[in-house]
């Protein structure tokens, strides 16, 4: 009962943790052991989260083109999600003739395992993270870019003109929007000087970064956001798929189990980069504090920790779907000009005017 | 022509060839186009015809005039009424048959109407092909109003075969003048709405100007009609140089842009909505007392010689050529459809561009393929 | 002066992105703005308007006759043979002869609801039903006889 009162996740990680200690008295057992019921609890999370994620992209979808959007399986339609990856689960998975068999087959799990890597250093709340990492940010930039690995990797096994079109202008778009997600993600290290993401948290127990940092902060929120959604090949810059253009970009080979991969790994970028830059900008697991309030922040302390991270992280969530749904897509060109042209510049001089702010200490 | 046939199968080494269609999402359709590429230009366009080819010319050969025009709400099924119409006209023009004023003002109404719900849904299939989805729902709400006065009028929502040698099928329903009225209004308070999701945007916006242009030289050698033609300076509204129906009655301008590229493109089409309504509603209450239908005998026999009427269809100029030998039925019939000169004009606009302006002009020249290959 | 446009173009496009994200905005907070119709479960306030197209029928009244007399209009007028009339001899009271139809063979399956049959009929013998639900298993079921079994001519129609 204890467990359920504490709202958190640290009291239940360390409950188990005594349980299977108690259990298994050879260390290195109890590590292994540790770690699978980590791994089986994440990817379960994970899939939960995809089918949720799934279900609200549809529904936001449907209430923004005035429709109901599912509505027939399960209570409101929550069900339709489960169906439609049994009918993926059910259906065969085609492998071209002519594709390259071993990295056709390999490419959606590199894409999978790229995207679910992304999640270890976060922390989703108090005291409750997999691995605080120190170098955190800099493994957040770099593992994050393993995806385009994959995309490539599908594009060029296809064996297929529209996949190498998609795979090629993923290539491009990702290498060009990396540098603009790091530059915002730097200015966040200046300000907090720290690159673990737990450090990062804690250091906005007075304020989060987007408030305490005021503008060059918001101008690196909003490149965060921009280039963020390239990064994870969603609209308006899904390039690589471009269904219009490409009828599926590099994925056009793909069906079955291999293709909801592909879906799966979509969705947990999506979480995955909201939940970075509710992290970084808006405080992660941090309750919204005002300085000398004390009565304020109390209350504000009672919401648990977790709630704070997931509402964070759904707001992002929604307003990234939200692009989606009413931007046309941009040309491939275009997008590149939108890169190097604009984001990158301003990014450039913002990471400057972060830097001479956090020296001065301009900052709240 | 010749180029065409010689081509077509003919690929160097280290060419990079796509075939884009016949089923492919921003095809509308199964038009089939082959495109040559360098990276994501494209070098060079090559349409492909007759994936939906029901010889329908043929097959008026051998109906009467009256039973021929059910037909051709099959070529251009976006603007099924006009087709009617245009069909209608020939005949009566055969015949020297003088239509009833009622008649006229019902056809132009009907034909006004057909034009705006078929500009809407090009205006949602636009925002589809540029990777926009919402504004298509948006379109399709206020177009289903539009719909349901097709519905209520004429009985059936696409192919209404509702025009007659003489005049109309019935009389319009009680209805039919306060619906039309309340739709134009809801229709009117939405035309903000559109500028804001997508003729303001910028992405959009950058994505259509400067994008597929035409020339007016080559617009007129192509043989371009319509909004497309319009948007490169090219006065062609038939509606105005030779009015036919009711069109003689009522004030419109006729929209001319000077830009020639997919952006004016769309705003020709999205002044020509506005126009739309303010013809209807310039009609709408002063449709003449009197008889919808002129009296036509039984068995209608045109007499010896060639009759050809042209029309304004959403897309273009529909010109309706009848060779009769004097019998209950044709002996030819030949439709100068919008659609195949316009896509002609395709590979010159789309070379140079990227595939994604490809999309981009496939979707303002506003093909619809049943036109195409009839 | 770069700068002012560069930054220009920035403000402009950053305004009409938000212009179009308020408009999507607004429906996914006004959910009453909604327009789907849920088809299968509305089909008991669903009313068809009185001249929509679904089938042709032959209206019977109580005393199981109809008003077509067999005189083939509309199978001429149709353009793609979806009538067919099959006519008898038939003996009347007075020991006249007289042609009747026996079968009224409408196929559903070639029918484009054009509606000539119905303006040709010159006895309103024939009507549009507003029915359009007409898928069924087998094809076969789309051809239909639409006079009645023993049904007759109406008095007074010739």
């Amino acid at each position: 009962m204890k467990i359920l009162l504490t709202y958190s996740f640290s009291s239940l990680a360390t409950y188990i943790h005594n349980l299977l200690a108690e259990l298994i008295t050879n260390s290195l057992l109890l590590q292994v052991t540790e770690m699978v019921i980590l791994g089986v609890s994440l990817i379960a999370f994970l899939v939960v989260l995809c089918f949720f994620l799934g279900y609200m992209e549809r529904k936001v979808a449907a209430f923004m083109e005035i429709r109901l959007g599912p509505n027939r399986v399960g209570p409101k339609g929550s069900m339709q999600i489960v169906a439609d990856t049994l009918k993926l689960l059910l259906k065969e998975g085609l492998t071209p003739d002519s594709a390259d068999k071993f990295l056709f087959n390999l490419a959606p799990v590199i894409m999978v395992i790229g995207s679910m890597m992304v999640i270890a250093p976060i922390a989703f709340a108090k005291d409750f993270q997999l691995y605080d990492i120190n170098i955190g940010v800099l493994y957040v930039s770099a593992v994050s870019s393993l995806g385009v690995i994959g995309i490539l990797m599908a594009g060029w096994s296809s064996n297929n003109k529209y996949s190498l079109l998609g795979a090629m202008r993923s290539g491009a778009q990702i290498v060009s929007y990396e540098l603009s997600v790091g530059l915002s993600l730097i200015s966040i290290v200046v300000l907090s000087g720290s690159l673990s993401l737990g450090d990062i948290v804690r250091s906005q127990e007075n304020g989060w970064w987007i408030i305490k940092g005021h503008i060059p902060v918001i101008i690196s929120f909003v490149i965060f956001i921009i280039a963020s959604t390239a990064e994870i090949n969603r609209a308006p810059f899904d390039m690589a798929e471009a269904e219009q253009e490409l009828t599926g970009g590099f994925h056009t080979e793909y069906a079955g189990m291999k293709f909801a991969m592909f879906l799966l790994s979509e969705y947990i970028n999506l979480f995955v980069v909201s939940a970075v830059a509710a992290t970084l900008f808006l405080g992660g697991w941090m309750p919204f504090h005002i300085g000398g309030l004390d009565g304020f922040n109390h209350i504000m302390d009672f919401i648990p920790s977790s709630v704070w991270f997931f509402s964070k992280t759904f707001l992002i969530i929604f307003i990234i779907m939200q692009f989606r749904w009413t931007f046309p897509r941009l040309r491939v060109d275009q997008l590149l000009t939108l890169e190097w042209k604009y984001l990158l510049p301003i990014s450039m001089v913002n990471v400057i005017l972060v830097t001479v702010m956090a020296i001065m200490g301009w900052h709240f | 022509m010749r180029g065409l046939i010689e081509d077509d199968y003919v690929t160097d080494e280290g060419e990079f060839v796509i075939n884009i269609g016949p089923q492919h999402p921003s095809t509308h359709g199964v038009l089939h186009l082959k495109v040559w590429l360098d990276g994501e230009t494209v070098k060079k366009v090559q349409p492909h015809l007759g994936f939906i080819h029901r010889s329908i010319e043929k097959m008026s050969e051998s109906l009467s005039y009256r039973n021929f025009i059910f037909a051709t709400s099959r070529m251009d099924y976006l603007a099924a009424h006009i087709n009617n119409e245009a069909c209608a006209l020939t005949v009566e023009k055969g015949l020297q048959l003088e239509v009833p004023d009622r008649a006229k003002y019902i056809r132009t109404i009907l034909a006004e109407l057909t034009r705006l719900q078929s500009h809407l849904l090009w205006w949602g299939c636009t925002g589809l092909d540029l990777g926009a989805v919402t504004p298509f729902f948006y379109a399709f709400r206020e177009r289903e109003y539009i719909m349901e006065i097709m519905e209520e009028t004429c009985g059936a929502r696409l192919t209404q075969n509702f025009m007659v040698p003489g005049g109309v099928m019935y009389d319009i329903h009680p209805n039919f003048q306060k619906r039309t009225k309340e739709v134009l209004i809801q229709i009117k308070s939405k035309f903000q709405e559109y500028d804001n999701i997508m003729t303001g945007n910028v992405i959009f916006e950058n994505r259509t100007k400067g994008v597929g242009f035409l020339s007016k030289e080559d617009a007129i050698s192509y043989g371009v009609t319509g909004p497309t033609a319009r948007a490169s300076g090219v006065s062609c509204d038939i509606r105005k140089l030779i009015p036919y129906s009711a069109y003689d009655q009522v004030q419109f301008d006729e929209i001319l842009g000077t830009g020639g590229d997919c952006y004016a493109r769309y705003m020709i089409r999205m002044h020509e909505m506005k126009q739309s309504v303010s013809i209807i509603e310039q009609l709408i209450d002063n449709i003449p007392e009197g008889e919808f239908q002129a009296k036509t005998k039984n068995v209608i026999k045109l007499p010896k010689g060639e009759f050809y009427q042209r029309v304004e269809t959403p897309r273009g100029e529909l010109g309706v050529f009848i060779v009769s030998d004097g019998a209950a039925s044709p002996y030819r019939i030949k439709y100068r459809s919008p659609g195949f000169s316009n896509l002609s004009a395709l590979p010159l606009m789309a070379k140079g561009g990227k595939i994604g302006d490809l999309v981009a002009i496939m979707s303002t020249i506003d093909l619809v393929i049943p036109d195409i290959d009839r | 002066m770069f700068l002012k446009e560069y930054f220009g173009t920035i403000y402009k496009s950053i305004k009409s992105l938000l212009v179009g994200m308020k408009v999507t905005g607004y429906y996914f907070t006004h959910l009453d703005e909604i327009k789907t119709e849920e088809y299968p479960d509305n089909r008991a306030t669903l009313k068809m308007f009185d001249r929509f197209r679904g089938e042709v029928v032959m209206p019977h009244d109580d005393n199981n006759e109809h008003r077509c007399t067999g005189c083939q209009a509309c199978e001429i007028a149709c353009p793609n043979g979806t009538i067919k009339i099959i006519t008898k001899q038939e003996i009347l009271e007075d020991g006249k002869k007289k042609k009747r139809i026996d079968a009224f063979v409408y196929h559903l399956d070639l029918c484009t609801m054009c509606n000539l049959c119905v303006v040709a009929c010159p006895s309103d013998a024939i009507v549009m039903a507003q029915n359009f639900e007409h898928s069924v298993y087998d094809k076969k079921q789309l051809k239909k006889i639409l006079n009645q079994p023993d049904s007759k001519l109406m008095q007074g129609v010739e």
